[in-house]
Parts: C-alpha cells; structure tokens; sequence
C-alpha cells in the first residue's frame, strides 16, 4: 500500500496521547500533502527539539537552558518550591500566573502496582535542595488521587526537620483528578488557599 | 408492611429508571426500555435474559455489577471490537439524571497487575465524563437480592461485607469512594511489602498505612451506623418477615465501641506497622475493615441467620432489604432501585402479599423476575410487565 517511511510515520504517530491508528494515518496524510508549510517546518522543529531541550538539573523543568528560565529568573521567589508531579503539571500552574515561587517536578507519583518506587521519582534531589539552605515554604501540588496523596504524605515524611513550612493545595477538586486538568481559576483559588499539611 | 403509618406521606420523590438502553450487553446486541416509576416485574423462561437486564442496572451503582463478573465477560460474544455500555434516565428526588457507563478495554502494554489488563469501567453522568465509580453512589442506589445470596449468611465473610458497604452507599454516598481508596492503599502496600531486593522504604509504607487507617476508620463507622439503624428499623416494622439482629464486628469495629474514632484510627496505624513483617509473608493485612463481618440474627428464633433453614435465610435478607428501603426514603426522600431476582418464588402467599404491599407502598422501582407471571397477578395495574424471550423484551398487558 504504501512505501515503509510512511508506515514508520504512521506508527510514530500513533503513540502520540489522543491519536489511534486511524487518526495517526490521517495526520501522516495531512502532513505530507503540505509539505513546505508543515511537514518541513515541524521536522526542523522536532530536530530542534531533540537538540537543544533537555531537563532542568535543579528543578527537573524542561527548556533549552539548564538551569531552566523559571529557575534563573530573579524576579521569582527563591525561597518557595511547588512540588508537582509531571513538567504538564509545572505548565498547568504557570498558565495561571498566580504563583511566583519556583518547582520540583517528581517525575510520577509513587505506585507499587505500575512499579514506581522511592527511587524512580525525584526525591533525592529535592532533599538535596532543601538541605542547601534558603527555601522557607514546599507547596506540595500533587493531584487528588490516591497516589498522589500518598506521594504528598511521603515527601511530607521525607522533608521531616528540614525547618520547612510544608503546605499542599486546597483542592476542591473532584476525587482522583489531576492537575492538569483543573481549569486556570481552579488551580489560582487551590493555590491561594493552600493549607498546612 | 410499613412499620409506621406517618411514614407514607413523607416520600415526596421516587427513585426510578426511566429509560434504559444497553449495547452489546450479554444476550442484548441492542436495547431499550422505556418506563415509569412503577416496579417493573420480567417473566419469561430460564436463560431467557432477565438476570442480565437486573446485572445492567446493576452498574448503575459503584463496583462490579451483581454477578462480580470480570468486564470483558460482561461484552456480548461475538461483538469482539465494540465495548459494552448502559445507559439509563433516571428520576432521582434531587432531580432528572443521565448516566453512561461502558467498559474501556485495556490499551496499550499490559501491565503486570492483573486488574488492568480487563480494562476498566468508565462513567459518564449528564453527559460529562466522571472521575471513578464512586460518583455513582451520589446519584443513585440500587440494592439487589438474587439466588446467589442464598448462601450469603453460610459464605465467606467478604460478600457480606460487601452487601452491608451497597447499602451504606444509600445514606452515606463518600462511603464508595473510602472502600475503594482503602483497597488501593492496601494493595499498594502489599506489592511495597513484597517486592523483593530491598527493604521497604519506611516512609512510604507509613504514607500507605496512614491512608489505610483513616480511611478503614470512616469505614468502621458507617458500617456500625448503618447496621444499627438498620436493626432499630427492623425492630419498629410488622408483618411476617422475621425480625434480623445486625451488627457490624470486626476489629476495628470493637476499637470503635471502646472509645474514639480517632483512637480506633491510630489503633489501626499502630497494628499495620506492627504486623508488616506477617503481612509480607500473608500477602493481606492482619487487621483492617477489609476483614470485617456482619453478622446477623434471627431475633425471634435466637439463633445466627446461618443456622436458620434457607427460606428463613432468604426472608431475614429481605426483611434487611426493605427496612433499608424505607430508612433510605425517610432520610433520602426515596428508597433505592430494588433488584429481587427469583425473590417472588421462594415465599409463601402471605410474605408475597406483604412483600408487593410494601413495594406499592414505599414507591419503590422494584425490578421482579420470575418464570410464574401468575405469581405476580396481584402487581397487576401497580406494575409495568415484560416478557423476556431468546434476548428480546415486550411489554405484556397484564401478568
Ligand atoms: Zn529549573
């Protein structure tokens, strides 16, 4: 039916979030037919990308800069770190504009049965962090699952005698949602209202 | 028979499906039903498909659906790539409502945990996506008896426990979502607990067993609640359904009738960390609400419901199950959806009699099924009638 590069760009497609087999094969389609004013510029872009974005050394954020731009920004508050769960996370809450403090992403939440212990996610680094000195407050904003929760109480229980004021959010949102997909005012009046933990 | 006259007039609403549509539901490539408030009594032979309409309604409520069966069984065979899917309009007495509910079969990489790879079962309610089951709890209840509760009082104690969690459902609708969350937190720490290199991370075992305790503490205690008004229920009603005592026992339950909730919940906290190095080997946890029992009496006889014959059995579970019915319609402002399978059958003229009484009586959707359509003569002009025959369901006129 079709040469293998297609089929290889089928496939890649369809392991993107959102697209399925059939999906994938029309934007394979839709691609190659503009090719000047999407298919090229999109590969540029992705080489670029695979290039020049890399994960953030303190804060795990991702952006061609290391340290990340949030993380070297002056005018943000150094002394406080929001705990999150995924760099879609980090995204979610910077859309809001409303917190001006800096991150640590996790990289997952904790989850025996998907096998993600202690030492898949984060953790260390956010000690190490807390143990240089110069954070007062961790806003942990991990969702309202289950997992997540159990992650807030783990780092909690980690961040013990660290001299810091551990708070989380205050979600009023809908058991096992997730950040990400709080709307903007939600995620501001969580962010306000957050409490001890 | 209504225990108390005065109670007839507060039910101001009614609890009822109104339509009912399943696709690729066991025998039912496609369905649908519309109906009224009034109980609906399916007769037709044995296999005919009347089980399966009560196990679809049956997913109207949080858990696995009357059967407990696995959610790619649930798919009609032959329909290999189209998931099956309830839908009702219902009647509820805080107003209309729509649910959707659907199996999701399992994509991509299986995991290695068992549960994901049947896939899961999603929500959907007024249209919009629903985050967990334990949402449909707030929106409706259905309690259902079949025949394979007859042997509920001589099983295991985890189909008891489960039968008395459906009915906590009814008045206290968070309770879902504590059972649910509970179980994770212990099946979370079981595999932390036995996975093999390492010694678990202390704090994570702590974080999980936290959970455990504050949630098995609300569990605790919405069991013993409901248990006890249930009995208070039970006691003020007449008629001829033999009187049940019902107490909710278990450890943390007896922690509870020694003093706080709070100090039942660091009771549980202090057994689970205790008991990591048993739990490890066992492969469960040594104390918790997941190990709770109800336990029921016949009051006038003395004796536990086990010992009793098994059409006494039978009759002290629907003496539960109304008492139940007409608690939830004083407190809720109506009783849940009834699903009796094979109920009518198995009682004497006279319990018959006063069962269908109290049905008419609370206003209650009450879905019978039944081979004898005369056993049912005296709903007729209070019920609506089916016949279900080879997985087609017709209105019939009368009985
Ligand atoms: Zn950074």
């Amino acid at each position: 039916m079709s040469g293998s590069e297609i089929e290889q760009l089928v496939q890649l497609l369809a392991k993107l979030p959102g697209l399925g087999p059939r999906s994938a094969r029309r934007a394979a389609l839709h691609l190659l037919k503009r090719r000047e004013n999407l298919l090229e510029p999109l590969a540029r872009a992705i080489a670029a990308a695979a290039e020049k974005v890399r994960a953030c050394s303190v804060c795990g954020n991702l952006d061609t800069r290391d340290p990340c731009l949030v993380c070297i920004d002056p005018r943000r508050d150094a002394e406080t770190i929001c705990v999150v769960e995924s760099v879609a996370d980090l995204w979610a809450i910077e859309r809001t504009a409303s917190f001006r403090g800096r991150y640590h992403v996790l990289g997952g939440v904790l989850s025996a049965l998907d096998g993600i212990g202690p030492d898949d996610l984060n953790v260390g680094g956010l000690v190490k962090r807390i143990g240089e000195g110069g954070i007062r407050e961790v806003i942990l904003a991990m969702g309202a699952t289950v997992d997540g929760q159990t992650t807030a109480h783990y780092v909690t229980d980690r961040l013990q005698g660290a001299g810091v004021v551990i708070s989380r959010l205050a979600h009023g949102v809908p058991v096992g949602g997730e950040l990400d997909y709080l709307d903007d005012g939600t995620l501001t009046a969580a962010l306000k209202a957050r409490r001890p933990f | 028979m209504i225990a108390d006259p005065a109670l007839a007039p507060v039910l101001s609403g009614s609890m009822a499906v109104t339509r009912l549509s399943l696709a690729e539901f066991r025998c039912y490539p496609r369905l649908r039903l519309d109906l009224d408030a009034r109980p609906v009594v399916l007769t037709g032979a044995n296999g005919a498909g009347k089980t399966n309409l009560l196990e679809a309604l049956s997913f109207l409520a949080p858990g696995r659906g009357l059967r407990r069966a696995r959610l790619a069984e649930v798919g009609r065979l032959g329909a290999a790539d189209a998931p099956w899917a309830v839908a009702a309009v219902l009647t509820t007495p805080e107003g209309p409502a729509e649910i959707g509910t659907a199996h999701e079969p399992p994509s991509g990489p299986v995991s290695p945990d068992g549960e994901a790879r049947d896939g899961k079962r999603v929500v959907q309610v007024d249209g919009k996506p629903s985050r967990g089951q334990a949402q449909l709890a707030k929106l409706v209840s259905v309690v259902w008896l079949t025949p394979d509760m007859d042997r509920l009082f001589a099983d295991g104690a985890s189909a008891r426990r489960r039968f008395l969690d459906r009915l906590v459902y009814g008045f206290d609708p968070e309770h879902a979502r504590r059972v649910s969350t509970y179980e994770h937190a212990m099946r979370e720490r079981t595999r932390v607990l036995r996975t093999p290199g390492a010694p678990a991370d202390p704090s994570w075992l702590v974080a999980l067993e936290d959970r455990m305790a504050r949630e098995g503490g609300a569990i605790a205690v919405a069991r013993r609640l409901l248990a006890d008004r249930l009995g208070r229920a039970i006691a003020l009603a007449d008629g001829p359904f033999p009187k049940a005592g019902l107490r909710a026992v278990g450890a943390v339950e007896n922690w509870l009738g020694e003093g706080p909730a709070l100090a039942a919940e660091d009771r549980l906290r202090a057994a689970l960390a205790a008991s990591r190095a048993h739990d490890a080997a066992s492969g469960g946890a040594a104390s918790g609400p997941h190990r709770s029992d109800l336990e029921v009496r016949h009051l006038e006889r003395d004796r536990p419901a086990a010992m009793c014959s098994t059409g006494e059995q039978k009759a002290l579970l629907l003496s539960i199950v109304l008492a139940n019915a007409r608690l939830r319609a004083l407190e809720r402002g109506a009783p849940p959806i009834l699903l009796l399978d094979e109920v009518a059958a198995h009682l004497d003229a006279d319990r018959r009699a006063a069962l269908y009484a109290d049905l008419i009586a609370l206003g209650a959707q009450a879905w019978l099924t039944g081979t004898d359509a005369s056993l049912f003569a005296p709903l007729a002009g209070k019920a609506q009638f089916f016949r279900v025959a080879d997985a087609t369901v017709n209105v019939s006129e009368n009985p």
